[in-house]
C-alpha cells in the first residue's frame, strides 16, 4: 500500500532523509568508522525497522538524526539529514533543542535507566511539554494523564506522584514512550524499546506502538538486532552491516524474498514456532573491525557465497524492485552470465 | 516517619551518652586535679581539700559520675573551676554563638564554592577550567588550615594590609578565618562533585533529558547535579565534624573568641565541669547535625525510605 502511495507521489510526505550519512569517532586507537554511507527515506505514518547485528551502527545512525552523538570525539562527516524539507545537518544545539522531543522523539534500549530515579514521574512527564510549550500546570497535567491512558497505564494520576523505581520494567517503558510521545511528535525513533524486557512485556510494548501509531499517526524508526520483533509491526525494513544498509525492502520482500546472504542468515537465526525442528542456524565469523573496515562487501569472509569480485568492490546496488534493493554482487547481471559460463 | 524519628531520637541519646561516659573516664583517667597547680602559690593543703570538697571531687567516683550525669540531665553544668564568675552555661552562651556563626558560615561557604567548582570542572572536563580547578583542591586539601591561615594572615593582613589580622568584630573580620576554615571541605567537596558529576553526565537518562530538548541548565541542575549531589551529601557529617574541630584552631590563631578556647584552656586547665559541658554541648550539636543530613539524603533520594513501610 505504501509503495503505490509512494509511487503516487505527494498523498504521503516524506518526512525524512537521511542521505549518503558517514559517522566517525575519533578514539585513542584510531577513527572509528561506525557509520559509512547510510541513505534511507521515512514517510508520514510509516515504520521502518532497522536491523542488524550489534555494533553495525543503528544506535549511531539514530543519535546522529537527533544530534546526540558525544562531541567532539564523534561527528557527522560526510552527508546529509533533512527533516521534513529542512537540512538539519548543521543545525546548532538551540535549533536541535526545538527539533528534540518536539518533531523528533527518542526511545532507548533500558527503561531501568532512562528515566531519572530522583525525579516524580508527572515531573518528566511534563518537563518537556513545559520546555517547549508555553501551557499552565493544569493543562500539563491533564495532558499528561491523557499520555498515560494512551500507553495503558492504570492511575495515572497516582502515577504522576511516584518515582521509577516504584514501577515495574513494563510499566517504566511506557512512561518513557509517553515522555516521547508527549509533544505529538513527527518522528519517534526507538533503540532496541523491547530489549531489556522479558518476552510477555515484549509483545504488550509492540502492540502499544501498533496502537499509537494508529492513533497518532507518527513515523516510527524501529531500531532491533532481533527480526522476530519486526515481523508485525514494520512496514519495511532496512538490514545494517559494518555501518552500511545493504539490503531494504517492505517487510514482504525482505521476510519472502531475502536477497542478501546476511539477510537470509539473519533470519535463519530467528526461532519459529512454526518449524520446530528447524535448528536455529547462527551466522559464522565476526563483524569486520570499523577501524580499517574492508574495501569490499564487509560480509565477504562470512558470506558462504563469496567470490573474488566481493573483496576488491563494493558491490553495486541491485534494485529488485522499486522498493527492495540489494548490495550484492550475486544479483549483478555479470556475475550471473559468468556462472552460467562456468 | 515519626516512628523513625522516635527511633532516630532514642540512638542519638544513647551515642550521646556513651560519648559522654568515655569523656569522663577519659577525664577520671588524667592524673592531677584541677587545683594542684604548683605554680599556684596560695594553695595549700587545706584550702585544696576544702575546694575538693565543694566540687565533689573527694567523693567516690560512682558519685561523681552520677553528678555529672546529672548535670547533662539538668542542663545545668554548674561553676567553672577556673573561672569562678561564670558558670559553664555563661561560657557557652557567650562562646557558641560565635563559633556557630564562624562554623556555619565556613560551611555554607565550603558546600556552595566546592559544588560550583567541581560542576564547572565537570563540564569542561579536561579544559582548563578542569585543570584550573583541580589543583586548587589538591592544594586545599593538602595544605592544613592552620598553615594556610598563618599564610593569610601574613600576606593579605601584614603585607598587603587589605584585611585585619584577627578577632571577629565586623564582616570583614571574618573573610580570613572563613577562607582558612573553608578550604579544606570546599576542596573535598569540589573533588567529589566533579567525579560524581561525571559519571552521572553519561548516564541514559541524562541523553533522554537532551532528547527532550530541554535547557541546558535544566539538565545539568535538575537532573544532573541532583544525583551527582548523593556522594556529597554523605561526607557532608565528615566535614562537619572537620569544621567543628577546625574552628578550635582557627579560633586560637585568630584569637576568635568562641568556646574553642574555653574548650581547650579547660582540657589543660582540668576545668572538669567545662570539659563536661563543652564535649555534651559539643557532641549533641554534631549527632543532631548528622541526623539532618540523613534526612538530607532522604529528601535527595526517593528510593531512600526513611521510615519503612510494609509492601509496595
Ligand atoms: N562514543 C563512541 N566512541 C567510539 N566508538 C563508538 C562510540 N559509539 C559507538 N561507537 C562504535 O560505533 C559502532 C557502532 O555502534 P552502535 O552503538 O551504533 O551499534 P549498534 O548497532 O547500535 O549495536 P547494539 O545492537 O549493540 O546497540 C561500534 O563499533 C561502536 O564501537
Ligand atoms: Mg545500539
Amino acid at each position: 500500500m505504501l509503495l503505490i502511495q509512494s509511487l503516487g507521489g505527494d498523498r504521503l510526505k516524506k518526512i525524512l532523509e537521511v542521505q549518503n550519512l558517514h559517522v566517525s569517532f575519533s578514539t585513542y586507537g584510531g577513527e572509528v568508522k561506525a557509520v559509512r554511507g547510510v541513505t534511507f527515506d521515512l514517510f508520514e505514518g510509516e515504520t521502518l525497522a532497522i536491523v542488524g547485528e550489534s555494533g553495525c551502527g543503528k544506535s549511531v545512525t539514530a543519535n546522529s538524526i537527533m544530534q546526540l552523538i558525544p562531541k567532539p570525539a564523534g561527528k557527522i562527516s560526510e552527508g546529509n539529514i533533512i527533516f521534513k524539507d529542512i537540512d538539519i545537518t548543521n543545525a546548532n544545539e538551540k535549533q536541535m533543542r526545538n527539533i528534540r522531543g518536539v518533531d523528533i522523539s527518542m526511545i532507548f534500549q533500558d527503561p531501568m535507566t532512562a528515566l531519572n530515579p530522583t525525579l516524580s514521574i508527572g515531573h518528566q512527564l511534563m518537563e518537556g511539554l513545559k520546555q517547549h510549550q508555553n501551557i499552565s500546570n493544569k493543562k500539563a497535567k491533564e495532558k499528561a494523564i491523557e499520555m498515560l491512558n494512551l500507553v495503558g497505564i492504570p492511575n495515572p494520576e497516582e502515577r504522576l506522584e511516584q518515582y521509577p523505581h516504584q514501577l515495574s520494567g513494563g510499566m517504566r517503558q511506557r512512561i518513557v514512550i509517553a515522555i516521547a510521545l508527549i509533544c505529538e511528535p513527527d518522528l519517534l525513533i526507538a533503540d532496541e524499546p523491547t530489549t531489556a524486557l522479558d518476552v510477555t512485556i515484549q509483545a504488550q510494548i509492540l502492540e502499544l506502538f501498533g496502537k499509537i501509531q494508529k492513533e497518532t499517526n507518527v513515523a516510527i524508526i524501529l531500531i532491533t538486532h532481533d527480526f522476530g520483533v519486526v515481523a508485525n509491526i514494520a512496514d519495511r525494513i532496512a538490514v545494517m552491516y559494518a555501518g552500511k544498509i545493504i539490503e531494504s525492502g517492505m517487510k514482504e520482500e525482505i521476510f519472502y524474498h531475502p536477497k542478501h546472504p546476511y539477510t537470509l542468515g539473519l533470519l535463519h537465526s530467528i526461532p519459529r514456532l512454526d518449524q520446530k525442528d528447524d535448528e536455529l542456524i547462527p551466522i559464522d565469523g565476526t563483524p569486520p573491525d570499523l577501524f580499517s573496515p574492508p574495501v569490499g562487501c564487509p560480509f565477504t569472509a562470512r558470506c558462504p557465497h563469496a567470490i573474488v569480485a566481493c573483496e576488491k568492490m563494493y558491490p553495486l546496488r541491485h534494485e529488485s524492485s522499486l522498493s527492495h534493493y540489494v548490495d550484492c554482487w550475486l544479483y549483478d547481471e555479470r556475475v550471473k552470465n559468468m556462472k552460467q559460463t562456468n | 516517619m515519626i516512628k523513625y524519628i522516635i527511633k532516630r531520637f532514642l540512638m542519638m541519646l544513647l551515642t550521646l551518652w556513651i560519648i559522654t561516659t568515655l569523656t569522663f573516664i577519659l577525664m577520671m583517667s588524667i592524673p592531677g586535679s584541677p587545683f594542684n597547680d604548683v605554680s599556684d602559690k596560695t594553695s595549700n593543703e587545706a584550702v585544696q581539700a576544702n575546694l575538693e570538697s565543694h566540687f565533689n571531687l573527694d567523693k567516690p567516683m560512682i558519685v561523681q559520675y552520677y553528678y555529672y550525669l546529672e548535670s547533662i540531665v539538668t542542663l545545668d553544668f554548674g561553676p567553672s573551676i577556673k573561672k569562678p564568675n561564670d558558670t559553664v552555661n555563661d561560657l557557652l552562651g557567650r562562646g557558641f554563638p560565635i563559633s556557630f556563626e564562624l562554623g556555619i558560615i565556613s560551611i555554607i561557604v565550603a558546600i556552595i564554592s566546592g559544588i560550583i567548582l567541581g560542576v564547572f570542572a565537570a563540564l569542561k572536563h579536561n579544559g582548563i577550567i578542569d585543570y584550573l580547578a583541580m589543583s586548587i583542591a589538591v592544594l586545599g586539601i593538602s595544605i592544613p588550615n592552620f598553615v594556610l591561615a598563618t599564610f593569610l594572615i601574613q600576606q593579605l593582613a601584614v603585607n598587603l594590609e587589605l584585611l585585619p589580622v584577627a578577632t571577629w568584630k565586623s564582616p570583614s573580620h571574618m573573610i580570613l578565618p572563613t577562607i582558612a576554615l573553608a578550604t579544606g571541605p570546599m576542596a573535598i567537596i569540589a573533588r567529589l562533585t566533579r567525579s560524581s558529576m561525571l559519571e552521572v553526565l553519561t548516564q541514559d537518562y541524562i541523553k533522554m533529558a537532551r532528547a527532550k530538548g530541554l535547557a541546558p541548565y535544566k539538565i545539568i541542575i535538575k537532573h544532573a547535579l541532583k544525583n551527582a549531589l548523593m556522594p556529597v551529601v554523605t561526607i557532608l557529617g565528615t566535614l562537619l565534624a572537620g569544621i567543628l574541630t577546625g574552628t578550635f584552631v582557627i579560633e586560637k590563631i585568630f584569637a576568635i573568641p568562641g568556646m574553642g578556647q574555653y574548650f581547650v584552656e579547660s582540657i589543660s586547665q582540668r576545668d572538669y565541669p567545662v570539659i563536661m559541658g563543652t564535649t555534651v554541648f559539643y557532641s549533641a550539636f554534631l549527632i543532631i547535625m548528622l541526623f539532618l543530613v540523613d534526612i538530607a539524603y532522604g529528601v535527595l533520594d526517593p528510593r531512600i525510605k526513611l521510615h519503612k513501610e510494609k509492601g509496595d
